[in-house]
């Protein structure tokens, strides 16, 4: 820390830094928040439809969002039974 | 009769809500309208107690929802003020004593039967506390002015706007900071964060500032809302102009302080 940004605390108080943290980290978690919510709710949805035809465990449907800068990619990993013993056809 | 219900919450623990709950339940009454307060703090029940009535109760929450009480038979009438009432949180451990369902239902008996009903949430994001909110038109969301509060009390309006039933139904709840245990020395000397900063990182607005105060703990000591116990103290002012402000009505905002805070901020600086 400069000089000057140790004055600037001392008369300020640790408040402005505080502040300045906070600022930052909220903008960070917001959209953390709502990304992670469409998640579980694709997740739900997907294991839905899939559902219908194929037995899946909820807990072998992996929903991943990866945020880049200019794109983002939604990877979705459905575990499926090997045998197909397990499908229903569209008319049963 | 058709109540509005508020919910008290927090996300962080010991910020005011409780002592919240009782002031502005106890303000609400004092002025003439049909008050409920609710714990929803299964397993650490206090509101009783912060209100003074730990020895009266009989039945509680859980009891009312497992149908072994009727709600009138639950609901403790305040013996200072008589249009206010306490329904208590159970003791058990069991923390899945409380419903969906029978809070559900709970809360429509009480929204018929009183002008407010307010909720006393537990700390956390689990189960209690979305139960606290579920039903809320209105949300009181104690924050005090320090860093890990501010990021808590964000994260509850995350949760108000998706897992309350307004916000099911794609209605706003309406939401409100109340900023708690403000100390306008420390804030003064850049310690604590200032209310400006607070209300424009979590852009809501403010529904009072309520001060520091040992009154708080004098009224906690005796069994009474900090209201009822010291009506003139700096912090019984500030939740009166509180729940003012929730009945609609357009209230000046100011810091209320004691005299003895006064005193304190022309003096008590220089000799620390
Ligand atoms: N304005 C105030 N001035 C001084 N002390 C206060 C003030 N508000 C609350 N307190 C004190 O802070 C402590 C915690 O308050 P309270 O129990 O109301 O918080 P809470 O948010 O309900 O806690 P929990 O999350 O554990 O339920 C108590 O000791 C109370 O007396
Ligand atoms: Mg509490």
């Amino acid at each position: 820390m400069s000089f000057f940004g140790m004055f600037k605390r001392s008369v300020q108080g640790t408040a402005p830094v505080a502040r300045e943290r906070l600022q930052v980290l909220l903008s960070h978690e917001r959209t953390v928040a709502s990304e992670s919510d469409l998640v579980v709710v694709l997740r739900e949805e997907i294991l839905a439809v899939i559902a219908r035809r194929v037995k899946v465990e909820f807990d072998n449907v992996d929903v991943r969002m990866n945020c880049g800068e200019v794109v983002s990619t939604l990877t979705v990993d459905i575990e499926i039974p090997a045998t197909l013993d397990a499908f229903t056809p569209a008319h049963a | 009769m058709v109540a509005k219900v508020i919910v008290v919450t927090s996300g962080k623990g010991g910020v005011g809500k409780t002592t919240t709950t009782a002031a502005l339940g106890a303000a609400l009454a004092q002025a003439g309208q049909n008050v409920a307060v609710v714990d929803f703090d299964v397993g650490l029940r206090n509101l009783d107690l912060i209100m003074g009535a730990e020895r009266r109760v009989v039945y509680d929450f859980v009891n009312v929802i497992q149908g072994n009480a009727k709600l009138n038979q639950a609901l403790i009438r305040d013996k200072r003020v008589g249009t206010l009432s306490l329904l208590a949180a159970s003791q058990t451990r069991d923390k899945d004593a409380l419903t969906e369902k029978g809070v559900a239902r709970v809360m429509k008996e009480l929204r018929d039967k009183f002008d407010w009903v307010i909720c006393d949430s537990p700390a956390g994001i689990e189960r209690g506390a979305l139960l606290a909110m579920r039903h809320a038109d209105i949300a009181v969301i104690v924050t005090n002015p320090e860093i890990s509060s501010v990021r808590d009390s964000d994260r509850m309006v995350g949760l108000l706007d998706a897992k309350t039933v307004k916000a099911e139904k794609d209605e706003e709840i309406e939401k409100h900071v109340l900023l708690a245990r403000y100390d306008p020395d420390r804030a003064a000397r850049g310690e604590m964060l200032a209310i400006d900063d607070v209300l424009e990182i979590l852009s809501l607005p403010l529904l009072g500032v309520i001060p520091e105060s040992r009154d708080v703990l004098k009224a906690s000591n005796l069994g009474a809302p900090v209201t009822v116990a010291s009506p003139v103290s700096a912090p019984a002012r500030a939740y009166k102009d509180a729940a003012r402000r929730l009945t609609g009505e357009t209230v000046t905002m100011t810091i209320p302080s004691d005299k003895r805070n006064l005193f304190g901020m022309l003096f008590g600086g220089r000799a620390a």
